[in-house]
Formats: structure tokens, sequence, C-alpha cells
């Protein structure tokens, strides 16, 4: 049987070569005939290789498809591992647990003579966060605080229930809620972390005037009116002024604990974040009577407006606050306690970051709860200090005061060192 | 006195007409590959992060990356990556979009937060155009500072930590890193 020949590049080679050395006479005729194959044995050595090539062709085919199947099983398992991470952590963020705390350590002397010094230190707040998403647009959020470290009969501290609050989006820039929730005002009110601000203790200003940290129960909403603008408003209770503490407002505070509720509050706050950086808030508040209805020596009802407006911002490095707050009770307050009518208080904190973990500052804060009458009722604070950022999270304070109190009421100079944290 | 509540309260109902959503999705994927790649069709790849590039991710974000790879369009010296990061409590998806070793675009896809929504206005977002990762600082710095804004600290420092990443793996897929072209 004649079979076609297809010579490859190997025979041409080889023919070549052997014609070369025939010509050449370099190897007898003998030696050639012995070590040159064939046509036959040429024909059966090309047919191996042909079958070692369709060989070595399928392994590499079998190769490419198991490639190609190894690929797909990565692929997918990838894509499951991915999804089990997605899950849960999308189950884990259901119920988030949260915090902050600061321990404080004052060493401040009293000017008032025979006034005692301050030479202390406190787990001033130990706070848990507890907040869950029962829906994409209803969700529960909670606070619970341990103030002073120890609770009880006696003893210095108080458990707090701070928030506790449904809040529901009801349309797309609009949520309500109905708890009890932080009152809207201020800028240490609904952001008080540690971390947050500068100075181991809370200015004056938003303690003493505003006074945080300031909850209520009711109903209120929140939203955003136009990039930028945000409002809220809110309708919650009110505060209670008891009788030989008329015109306090910080112990008029209920805390929402069996709190009387004759009379209500209304708190409207407009706040415009447009610029970075930047955040300019304005709130009223309107107490209905701050005497819940009681009889106090013959007064009967007192209306109460306050006011507060204030500026943060963020330049750089540059960081600048500064807050005004004043209250006007009705006249009749002045019956009870004289001067209580107005009172007011400001403050401006220029601040430096010097680097993410360095920062200064200093402080000017200026309160007076008796700005109604003639008398020496003014407070004034200058502050300077220094935060050190361990992480974003994590924080070093140290600061210096010098206070100015009226004649006859205790003047606190000195240091102040803290520690705190969120998470 | 007490009337000027209600009536604020009907000032506030007609503002409110037309409103501006904090939360929601603001742009899909495909609108932002649009945006990144106006009238081009970019490549889509694959980066599979090894152990070190893991550790990097890690250290920006401050906690390990949720994933083994990370997928993004890519059209000569230009990327686009689409990351999520938790501000307080929800994820935030954002787009990045990165040209030769700068940041060209930034947008806030979709926000779930309760607040800090500010985030995705350009006020915002536009701070981040032409940020590169400085080489100083561990873990990696954005060269220039992002003012942020009262109230949102969260929200902003996943922005931040999201821009940072996107440079990074920017970085790797230019360099020749573990990828591949889907």
């Amino acid at each position: 049987m004649k079979q076609k020949v297809t010579w490859g590049n190997w025979t041409k080679r080889s023919f070549g070569a052997m014609g070369v050395l025939g010509l050449t006479g370099a190897l007898p005729l003998t030696a050639l005939a012995q070590t040159t194959p064939s046509v036959e044995e040429m024909w059966r050595i090309i047919q191996k290789q042909q079958e070692e090539i369709r060989e070595l062709k399928s392994e590499l085919d079998e190769a490419e498809t198991k490639i190609e199947e190894t690929d797909v099983k990565v692929t997918a398992t990838a894509d499951t591992v991915e999804q089990v991470i997605s899950v849960e952590s999308a189950q884990g963020r259901d119920t988030v647990i949260g915090g902050y705390g600061e321990l404080h350590y004052n060493n401040l002397d009293n000017d008032l003579a025979g006034g005692d010094d301050k030479d202390m230190i406190d787990l001033h707040r130990f706070v848990i966060f507890l907040n869950h998403s029962f829906t994409d647009d209803v969700r529960f959020f909670s606070e619970l605080e341990v103030e002073h470290s120890l609770a009880g009969d006696g003893k210095p501290g108080e458990v707090e229930v701070e928030q506790a609050y449904l809040e529901w989006d009801f349309a797309e820039s609009h949520r309500a809620k109905a708890g009890l929730f932080l009152v809207p005002v201020g800028i240490l009110n609904e952001t008080h972390e540690p971390d947050t601000f500068f100075g181991v203790e809370r200015n004056n200003v938003e303690s003493k005037i505003i006074p945080s940290t300031w909850w209520e129960g009711g109903l209120g909403t929140s939203g955003e009116l136009a990039p930028g603008w945000g409002y809220d408003l809110a309708f919650h209770s009110g505060l209670y002024m008891k009788d030989g503490k008329v015109g306090n407002v910080r112990s008029a505070r209920q805390k929402v604990a069996e709190a009387k509720a004759d009379d209500y509050a209304t708190t409207g706050r407009i706040r415009y974040t447009g610029l970075p950086g930047l955040e300019v808030g304005l709130t009223l508040q309107l107490q209905n009577d701050v005497l819940q209805g009681e009889n106090i020596q013959g007064v009967s009802s007192i209306e109460g407006l306050l006011l507060e407006t204030h500026v943060a911002y963020q330049n750089g490095p540059f960081l600048l606050r500064a807050l005004y707050a004043q209250w006007d009770f009705d006249d009749e307050i002045e019956e009870l306690t004289p001067g209580a009518d107005k009172q007011k208080g400001w403050y401006v904190e220029p601040g430096y970051r010097i680097s993410p973990q360095w920062g200064v500052f200093a402080r000017y804060s200026l309160w007076d709860t008796e700005a109604g009458g003639n008398g020496d009722s003014e407070y004034n604070e200058t502050n300077v200090g220094v935060n050190y950022w361990l992480t974003e999270n994590a924080v070093l304070k140290a600061d210096y005061q010098v206070q100015d109190a009226p004649s006859g009421a205790s003047e606190f100079d000195g240091f102040n060192l803290g520690v705190g944290w969120s998470f | 006195m007490k009337g000027i509540w209600w009536v604020l309260i009907a000032v506030l109902c007609s503002l409110t007409a037309e409103s501006h959503g904090q939360r929601g999705t603001f742009m899909t994927a495909d609108e932002f590959r649009e945006l990144a790649f106006p009238d081009s069709e970019p490549e889509s790849g694959t980066l599979w992060l090894n152990a070190q590039q893991q550790e990097r991710a890690a250290m920006i974000l401050r906690h390990a990356y949720p994933g083994l790879r990370v997928r993004y369009w890519r059209l000569g010296q230009r990327s686009a990556w689409i990351l999520e990061e938790v501000g307080k409590d929800q994820p935030i998806t954002m787009g990045i979009v990165v040209e030769k070793d700068h940041i060209a675009d930034f947008a806030v896809l979709a926000f779930r937060e309760s607040r800090g929504g500010e985030i995705r206005y350009p006020f915002f977002t536009d701070q981040f155009r032409g940020l590169t990762l400085s080489d100083r600082g561990d873990p990696p710095a954005l060269s220039g500072s992002v003012n942020g804004i009262t109230g949102a600290t969260l929200s902003v420092r996943a922005a931040s930590k999201v821009a940072k990443l996107a440079l990074f793996f920017h970085r790797q897929v230019m360099a020749g890193g573990t990828s591949g072209a889907d």
C-alpha cells in the first residue's frame, strides 16, 4: 500500500544533511547505510511523533479545561465566602452595641475664703449604647449611663437612661421619633463623646444654661429641607422647678423619671451644614410652665423661652466653636428668685490640630444664671489645654482653668486631666 | 405665643414638599460607570488581594477588608471603584474614580445611616478631587485635609478611608498586581 508522505522540517533537514555528507564523501557509504534510517523507518518515527503530539495536545486541552474549571470553582468559592461575610456583617448590623466613657482628675484650688478645694478623681461617665434596626425604616436607639461610678442611696452617682426611642423614616427625607430622646440644642447635647471635643470637663455654658446633658420624653421629627439645611421639631416633657429651686434650670430636669407632665415644652431647631466644616444652628424652645401647675407663694405659672445659637467651623487644622444661649422667663419668677428671669451665657473656643494625634485649644466662657438682676452674679472662665488622640476614638486630655466668680461664690483655678473613649 | 409653633410646623410642611433624602440610593453602578467613563467602554477587572494587600487594606480601614477581591473598571490610567464602609451602624456605598495617582471624582451612591447624609453633596465630595495617597504615615494618609461635617464625624471618616483604599487599590492594579480582566 502506497502512502502519501508528508515531509516535515526534520525530514528535509535530515535529507539535506545526508546530501551534504554524501557529496563531501566525509563518511564511507557503508557507515552511512548503517546510521541513516530507511524511508519506512522514517515513516514510523514520524507516525510515532505525530501520536505523541496528539497526546500532548490532548493533555494540554485537558489542563486548560481544568484551569478553567478551577477558575470557576475559585470564583464560586469567593462568591460564597463574600456572601457569607456580607450576610454575617448585615446580621451583625441589625443590633449594634457602642459606648463611651471618661475619667477625670480635678486639681482645683478654691479662691473663696474657707471654701473647699476640689481634688478629685472620678469616673464621670460610663455609657453603653444599644441600637437595633427592626427594618430599613424603623430603628431603636438607647443609651444607658452610670455617672460617678457608684449609684444608690447615699452614693455620689446615678444610673440614667438618657436615650430610649423609636425612630421611623416616614418619608424620604424625614424621620419621626417617639420615646426618650436628647433635646436638639447646642453643640454638645447630642454629640458629647469625649473624643469629639476639647477640654476635660464640658463647658459651663452648655452645662448650666442649656443644660446638657438634657433629655426629655415625647415626640419629634427631623429631616432635611434643602441641601445643607436640616430641621428638628419636638414636643416633649418640660422642666419642673421645685419650691426653693425656682430659677435653677439644671436641677429642673426631670429626666423622665415619673416626671410631672401638667405642661409640655416645644423645641425647634434649624441647622445649616452646607459648607465643608461648617455648622450653624439656631434653637428656640418654649416651656409652657416650669412650675408644672403648682402654686408657689402665689405664683401659679411661669413660661420660659430658650434661645440658643452656635457655629462650629473647621478649616484644615483650624477649629472654632462659639455658642450663645439665653433664657427669658416670665417676670413672676422674680418674686421667687430675683434676677432669674434672664439667664445667659456664651463661649468662644478656637482650636488647632497640630497633627492627627495632637490638638490644642483655648476657651473663654461667660455665664450668668441671674442676669435679670443688678447684682454681681456673672461667672467667667478661661481654659487652655491639649488633647492627645491615641487613636481616632481614644483620647488623653489636659487643661488649665482660671475662673472668675461673683463675690461670695466658689472660684476654682487649677488643672484637669482626663482620659476618654468611644466606640 | 403657642400659635407660633403651629405656624412653624405649617411652614416646615410646605417647605418639605420638595424634599431631599438623607437616606437612599442616589446613583446606580451603571450611572457611576458612565460618570467615570463618559461615552467610553472600560474593561472590567478583578483585583485579587494577596496577604500583603489584605494587610495594607486592613491598616487603612482599621479592620479587615470584607472580601477576597475587588472589582473595578479601567481604561488606560483611569480606574473606577465602588466600595462600602460602615459609618456608624450601616454601610455607605461610595464610588471613586482614580486617574494616574489622584482622585478624579468621588460620589456617594447609597447612604443608609440616619445621620450624616450631607456627605453626599458636592460641597463635601469635591474636597477629595486631586488628593493623592501620601507615602508618609502608617497607615497611609491623604495628601490634603478633608473638612468634616459636625454631627457626621463617622460618615466623614468612612468616606476618607474609602478614598485612601481606592487610591491604594489603583496603585496595585497599575503596578500589575494580582489582577485580571473579567
